[in-house]
């Protein structure tokens, strides 16, 4: 047996290769939270995204390598038109931000507008046409070890690894990124330095959710790979964890990701390996971790002390009297 | 050259309307290059909705504006920069987790997105800029790691790096001790002289006559004058718009009842406690207030007095020490405990902690003692015990009001004030504790604060009064404790306390001679 074959190199590719959706939407959410806008309406957009990467891929005639990123396009916009509405409600007419977040996730996700597009569409019958297979980069997926763990993933990990690397420069190194923490922050002093709050959060909310369109086109193009009625099972949430999980930085996100996404794959590593431990326990952990990290980060007090962004779940308002 | 004899900035029959409130009508004043002018008034007069006019924050209704003579229309307060007007506001505009140098250079630059910042040149110029000022600052720290002095300083950098011509300040002094104050002075005046404008915002009447070199005078927001006096007594006439000699001689009646004073009834022993931030709020404050005193707490906002009055209302917990209220030892963190005990609490956040701002007066005013009958008949609660109440307490504490059952969030600070008081009276207190009474009130409601105070004093009660504004303290106070850092530096009696060592210790000078 090659050394490849090590349970740990098995656990940890499959970490990453089911970690990577999580990657996509927590990223996503986490720039819009760094505006001051939180977002509970990831596991909609996600389902959004995955149904129009599903349709595409089913239905764009022409080659994998213009279909699939058209598919990954029309899944950012459909989810980026979903972050949309959540942007319109909290920042333009300051709904609170629970009630809208939640009300989109309803009105989107499972036996919502998702269900009902891939009904239209006759989506999930047959696989997509397209989808993300593993890729051997640079031959190198032989290697011991690392081989298969980080030169033997789909595109989209690779493509998730640009985007965590460019977001923590775009937040850390870049005055735009200066300015959205500002706003996220504290809006009052963003404003009266002359940095426009709801062009920072508009911006911020539907770019990051149209992130959460490509975590869902993971699911539908890659892990599945074809539409299934409510596919993403929850992982939205725990995308939303994960942030809190990351302290808002994009870096430690991505490993709190894959650290979720072994919990995920790890049920059916061991299974496949005969190793029998309860698979609905398994299957419950990373739930499980999801309340406990969202019961502690309810609490105001001691989301101050993660470093949560402070004026996060707060509209703001100019001719406040 | 024409643009010497321009004003630097200039308002122009200015009128700003909120829902309900005129905040500015018909304001008129030029500000001239180099000068330090004073915007003077009154809490309520309009000051602060004007320099948010002038910072473009707000736009105005009617009237306009003209910078170097030139007429201008601020759309957002990034105009306002690019015309070279800055503004240090009175909540400071930080970012607590961010560095000096962050936030300094936060808004500044106008390169397209995505454009990286240099914050090795930011820190430079901000040393350039302290040390030209004598405004030290070290560009690394975080904000949160500052005192209020040192973050102050940062606001003012933070002007000057956007190369501001006109400076407004928004109450500055008031969260500084009175040698940090005097010092802020002399940096004004050195920016004026530097050929920089400088509008000073304040109601304080003393370092307006001694700093600006013209006031303009606001009252119920409209403009009243311009001018160079200098003498205080003809300022405050200005600014109340009658003569100070009746609110001088309301003030000076108060004093010396120290000889009757009863027994002790509320005793603070050794007191500790942290703040929000986990850091040390109280280190060891003792205090004792008898019955019929007023012990006046002195001190710099945020140095712990916060953290006492709501332990003693039993609003936070206390880490250790002990709180005695006439002999019984009071329960750590219950609010219900201090209330049966007698012990009543005016907070200064009087709409968020001390009312529940849709409920009528009447319902306010019984919100401690509708478990008891009258009002209360277990399990329900009489509505019209409640408001019959309520027009007794309204005519005895002199609340003016359409009627009982008139929402007190429409009620004006002044009434909100007396309807909080004629609470925490009517069940015959042992102990009261407030919390700046004054802060917000206009003249007249501050002398009828005042005398209800004096009053309760007179009735028996003890009281602990608990305020930022050291005249009020002085003018009311038996004794005198200085709070300094979570510790009290010192006690004083009446007689013997000396506004200016008083000063120092606010400061935490505790060396006279120094």
């Amino acid at each position: 047996m090659s050394v490849n074959d090590n349970l740990f190199v098995i656990i940890m590719a499959s970490a990453i290769f089911y970690g990577t959706p999580l990657v996509f939407a927590s990223l996503g959410e986490l720039l819009a939270e760094r505006s001051g806008v939180l977002n509970l309406g990831v596991e909609g957009m996600m389902l959004l995204g995955a149904v129009a990467a599903a349709w595409v891929s089913t239905n764009v005639g022409g080659p994998a390598i213009v279909v699939l990123p058209l598919a990954i396009v029309a899944a950012m916009i459909a989810a980026g038109l979903g972050a949309s509405i959540h942007a319109f409600l909290t920042i333009t007419l300051r709904v609170n931000q629970i009630i809208s977040g939640l009300a989109l996730t309803i009105f989107a996700g499972a036996a919502g507008l998702s269900s009902y597009l891939a009904g239209i569409w006759q989506l999930g019958q047959t696989p997509v046409k397209h989808q993300f297979g593993k890729i051997d980069v640079f031959g190198l997926s032989g290697v011991p070890v690392v081989g298969p763990i980080l030169f033997h993933q789909t595109l989209l990990t690779y493509f998730s690894w640009v985007l965590v690397v460019a977001a923590s420069f775009y937040l850390f190194r870049t005055r735009a990124g200066l300015h959205l923490r500002a706003v996220g922050e504290s809006p009052q002093t963003a404003d009266s330095v002359g940095i426009s709050v709801s062009r920072y959060r508009y911006f911020h909310v539907i770019f990051g959710g149209s992130f959460a369109g490509i975590a869902g086109a993971c699911f539908s193009l890659m892990i599945v790979p074809t539409w299934v009625d409510g596919m993403t099972a929850g992982q939205g949430w725990i995308a939303l964890a994960l942030v809190i999980f990351g302290f808002w930085r994009p870096d430690l996100t991505l490993i709190g990701a894959y650290l979720f996404g072994a919990l995920s794959s790890l049920g059916l590593t061991l299974q496949a390996r005969g190793i029998h431990i309860s698979t609905a326990l398994l299957t419950a952990l990373p739930y499980v971790m999801t309340i406990v990290v969202l019961v502690v980060v309810s609490n105001t007090a001691s989301r101050r002390q993660l470093g949560a962004p402070a004026a996060l779940g707060k509209p703001y308002e100019r001719e406040e009297r | 050259m024409e643009a010497v004899t321009a004003p630097a900035v200039a308002a122009f029959h200015v009128t700003k309307k909120f829902p309900g409130v005129i905040a500015n009508e018909d304001v008129t004043f030029d500000v001239r290059v180099g000068e330090v002018h004073a915007l003077l008034g009154e809490n309520g007069a309009g000051k602060t909705t004007l320099s948010n006019i002038l910072t473009g924050l707000y736009r105005p209704d009617d009237g306009w504006m003209e910078v170097a003579g030139v007429p201008v229309d601020f759309q957002s307060p990034r105009d306002a920069i690019a015309a070279g007007i800055g503004m240090v506001h009175q909540h400071f505009r930080l970012i607590p987790t961010f560095s000096v140098a962050e936030n300094i250079a936060l808004g500044t630059g106008h390169d397209p997105v995505g454009g990286r910042f240099d914050l090795k040149k930011v820190e430079e110029r901000v040393v350039e800029i302290s040390e030209s000022f004598d405004l030290p600052v070290d560009p690394r720290a975080k904000i949160w790691q500052l005192s209020v002095g040192e973050q102050q300083r940062v606001e003012i950098i933070k002007v000057l790096y956007r190369d501001a011509r006109v400076l407004i300040f928004d109450e500055p002094t008031a969260v500084l001790s009175p040698l940090e104050s005097e010092r802020l002075g002399v940096t004004l005046q050195t920016m004026a002289r530097s050929g920089r404008s400088i509008v000073f915002i304040s109601h304080k009447l003393g370092e307006v006559a001694s700093i600006a070199d013209r006031v303009t005078v606001l009252r119920h927001g409209r403009s009243f004058e311009t001018t160079s006096e200098n003498d205080v007594s003809a300022l405050a006439s200005l600014m109340i718009g009658r003569d100070v000699e009746s609110v001088k001689r309301s003030a000076g009646a108060i004093v010396d009842s120290s000889s009757r004073l009863g027994p002790v009834v509320l005793e603070i022993n050794d007191l500790h406690a942290v703040g929000d931030r986990g850091l040390k709020a109280l280190e060891g404050v003792s205090l004792d207030v008898c019955a019929g005193e007023i012990l006046g707490v002195a001190g710099v906002a945020g140095n712990g007095q916060r953290e006492l009055v709501e332990i003693l209302a039993g609003l936070r917990r206390a880490g250790s020490g002990s709180i005695c209220v006439d002999g019984e030892s009071l329960e750590n963190g219950s609010t219900r405990h201090p209330i049966r005990l007698g012990v009543s609490y005016v907070p200064q956040d009087r709409m968020g902690t001390g009312l529940a701002p849709d409920l009528t007066i009447a319902e306010n005013m019984a919100l401690k003692n509708f478990r008891r009958p009258p009002v209360a008949r277990p399990p329900f609660i009489r509505q019209s015990v409640i408001d019959a109440q309520g027009r007794d307490l309204m005519e005895q504490f002199d609340v003016r009001a359409p009627s009982e059952t008139t929402p007190t969030r429409r009620l004006s600070g002044g009434n909100v004030q007396k309807v909080l008081l004629a609470r925490e009276m009517s069940g015959d207190p042992k102990v009261l504790v407030i919390a700046s009474p004054s802060q917000g009130l206009d003249v007249g409601a501050v002398a009828t604060v005042h005398q209800l105070l004096i009053d309760a004093a007179e009735s028996g009660v003890g009281v602990l009064l608990v305020s930022e504004d050291l005249d009020e303290v002085l003018a009311l106070s038996n004794r005198i404790a200085v709070m300094y850092e979570g510790r009290i530096l010192d006690t004083f009696d009446r007689a013997e306390a000396d506004a200016q060592r008083i000063g120092m210790l606010m400061g935490g000078q505790l060396d006279v001679s120094a």
